[in-house]
């Protein structure tokens, strides 16, 4: 493989991680204030399918877009009225919605199935892609792939350095004295969750308008991202740099095996296609194994520098959820 | 008691009004009729004794699935790795059917240890899922449907590898398994009643632990309150284990079926996603095993019926999904309004 193509595939594999990030944000920031949205798999796809109908009927890409986010933010409204306000299971809700959007986006996507439609430009940036490598890696990428550069500082700057930001990590951790400093918890799990919702609704056109334009039902290949993207958040420690990584990490897994199909032919194809998820669960297990409290007994039998050494290993790949993640507040 | 159960049923048929209603919206934004969408639905559901027998296909591993499931859930666990466990007794079953083909074993029991084949492949997957739980902290959400992506691999390596067709790998499976390997049909339908008896034995046994035994009971106690459970004495980890165990097995049985009733190989998709509609089953009848044998069938029959649709009405058939899926939404919102109204009153 030449430099060139080389430089093509892991432009490509910024692209490809851009519907990730924005759906492991949100994610993140409904987590975050304690409202687990499991419903992302299905919101991705018809978020996907209503993005293309409409920049397919109204020929606006724009449009697009904006329907995306806002079948994502109507999808979280129904989790967090029935969560927050009827104080259902979250985790039901969400997979129930996890498999009726699916179904309502291919019985609905039906007539759109195959057709052509607008699909974003490639952007370059002047000046800045003309620079050797690090242009044509970064400068020369579509729109949406740039906000995703943008989405993840600001999500962190907002999480880690404003006040509203405290506020939020307040809310998903100690919702009780966040309410006492004057907090309105359930208005800002609401807020939280609708806006994160429109940012998962963001990925599914980022999908049906770019990266992968058009809408072919349940051949899109886009059913189980969704679940990743679930599995990225954790792996994430609810961080977005942390996230971001996650999921530049998975696009590029997703790359690589399409790139080394032809070297490992005793391999089926399909197998390679799905070999990231293993490597999920295998990173999932790392990140959570640091929680558990046989590691803990175990560690402490251990040699002195063996034991400081692993514990670090630990620590630095240990995450835990916001500790009111998934938990009902109430004012009394 | 009895106001408790009556304001309970009332908004429960509120729900299924309200649900159809919604899919009804939905039927004319597709611009079709939903009254001929529905009738379409039912006659090719329960139309023919043939369509029927497809209904009783589809009921069996659906039952089978929420059976187990309902021990999961009663042990306060989220089991959705049940895919998984479906497909991996769909390869245990195939496995031993493939060490058995030139064998003179009667058939009958090189089916039946396929099936316990199964069964043990599905247990043991589920068991994967146990342990990353227990031993590893993760949850058994995101371990679950990790396994199920390793196991659609593992499906997918199998047909395309060591157990490809001599010729040509390709997605309609492996080679069928010689006709003697498959459980007896009725005559002119696809419906064997060894498979539907294995379901319907399934449930009862399902039922009576849950209601008749001291461990069923003990797995309800850590299912309600884990705490309390593990401080009463109760070895409160064997038990999400066990619960593990016997869903695996029961999710196993029903890819056994699968491959020796239904496909006679293996396929990339033998789960058939009955594993996520098993969830939405047990959700719908509040965890009650009671009701898993008429609302399975109930499922069975749309998921049956919506196959006319793409045919007859040039509709997509995930119109079965969307209305399974909105009525057990509608079913928890309705039940989240009948907390708050009996709260006030």
């Amino acid at each position: 493989m030449n430099q060139e193509n080389l430089l093509v595939g892991l432009a490509g594999v910024l692209a490809a991680a851009a519907p990730i990030i924005f759906a492991v944000l949100g994610e993140t920031f409904s987590e975050r204030a304690g409202v687990i949205n499991l419903s992302m798999n299905g919101t991705i796809l018809l978020s996907a399918m209503g993005g293309f109908a409409v920049a397919y009927n109204t020929d606006s890409i724009l449009l697009g877009f904006l329907a995306g986010m806002l079948i994502g933010a109507l999808v979280a409204l129904v989790v967090a009225f029935a969560s927050i306000t009827l104080k259902q299971s979250q985790v039901a809700v969400g997979f129930v919605l996890a498999l009726t959007c699916r179904d309502l986006a291919y019985f609905l996507g039906n007539p759109y199935m195959g057709q052509a439609g607008p699909r974003l430009q490639a952007l370059p940036i002047p000046v800045l892609s003309d620079i050797p490598i690090i242009g044509s890696l970064f400068f020369r990428q579509e729109a949406i792939t740039y906000i995703s550069f943008i989405a993840i500082y600001l999500a962190w700057l907002w999480i880690f350095r404003t006040r509203p930001g405290l506020m939020l990590q307040g809310i998903g951790e100690k919702p009780a004295a966040a309410f006492i400093r004057g907090a309105n918890v359930n208005l800002m799990r609401y807020v939280y969750t609708v806006i994160g919702g429109a940012l998962i609704g963001l990925a599914g056109p980022t999908y049906s308008l770019a990266i992968r334009a058009g809408w072919m039902g349940t051949i899109s290949g886009l059913d189980g991202i969704g679940w990743i993207a679930l599995s990225i958040t954790i792996f994430g420690g609810w961080n977005p740099s942390r996230a971001a990584f996650g999921a530049y990490l998975f696009a590029l897994l997703q790359w690589l095996g399409l790139v080394l199909q032809p070297v490992l032919t005793q391999v089926p194809s399909q197998v390679l296609q799905v070999a990231p998820f293993p490597l999920m669960i295998l990173t999932l297990l790392l990140v959570n194994i640091g929680n558990a409290e046989w590691v803990e007994r175990a560690l402490a039998a251990m040699p002195e520098t063996t034991r400081k050494f692993l514990s670090k290993l630990l620590r630095a790949m240990r995450a835990s959820p916001p500790a009111a993640l998934g938990v009902p507040f109430e004012r009394d | 008691m009895l106001k408790g159960r009556l304001s309970g049923f009332v908004f429960q048929l509120l729900a299924f009004v309200l649900a159809l209603v919604f899919v009804s919206l939905i039927l004319i934004a597709a611009k079709a009729s939903p009254m001929e969408a529905y009738k379409n639905m039912i006659t090719g559901s329960v139309g023919s004794m043939r369509k029927f027998a497809e209904v009783l296909v589809t009921f069996v591993p659906l039952l089978l699935v929420t059976a187990g499931l309902l021990i999961t859930f009663s042990a306060g666990l989220w089991n959705i790795g049940v895919e998984g466990q479906i497909v991996l007794g769909a390869i245990g079953t195939a496995w031993v059917f493939r060490q058995f083909v030139d064998s003179t074993l009667p058939a009958g029991l090189i089916i039946t240890l396929a099936i316990f084949g199964g069964m043990a492949f599905g247990a043991l997957w589920a068991s994967f899922a146990g342990a990353l739980k227990t031993f590893g902290g993760v949850n058994e959400i995101f371990g679950g449907l990790g396994l199920n992506f390793v196991s659609t691999a593992l499906t997918l390596y199998l047909i395309f590898g060591p157990w490809k067709r001599e010729g040509v790998a390709s997605m309609s499976g492996t080679e069928p398994f010689p006709d003697h390997f498959s459980l007896p049909q009725l005559p002119d339908l696809r419906i064997s009643l060894w498979a539907l008896g294995i379901a319907l034995v399934g449930v009862v046994i399902v039922y009576f632990i849950l209601q008749g035994t001291y461990f069923g009971l003990k797995l309800k106690a850590v299912g309600k309150n884990f705490r309390a459970a593990y401080l009463l004495g109760i070895p409160t980890w064997q038990y999400s284990m066990y619960s593990f165990l016997i869903c695996g097995a029961l999710a196993g049985a029903a890819g056994a079926i699968q491959v020796a009733a239904v496909y006679h190989r293996l396929i990339p998709s033998i789960s058939s996603g009955y594993g996520y509609l098993g969830l939405m089953v047990a959700m719908l009848i509040n965890y009650q095993a009671v009701w898993a044998i008429p609302v399975a069938l109930f499922f069975a029959a749309l998921n049956i019926g919506s196959i006319q649709l793409p045919i007859v009405m040039k509709l997509d058939s995930s119109l079965a999904g969307v209305l399974q899926g909105v009525l057990v939404l509608f079913v928890l919102l309705m039940e989240g309004v009948r907390q708050k109204f009996v709260k006030k009153a």
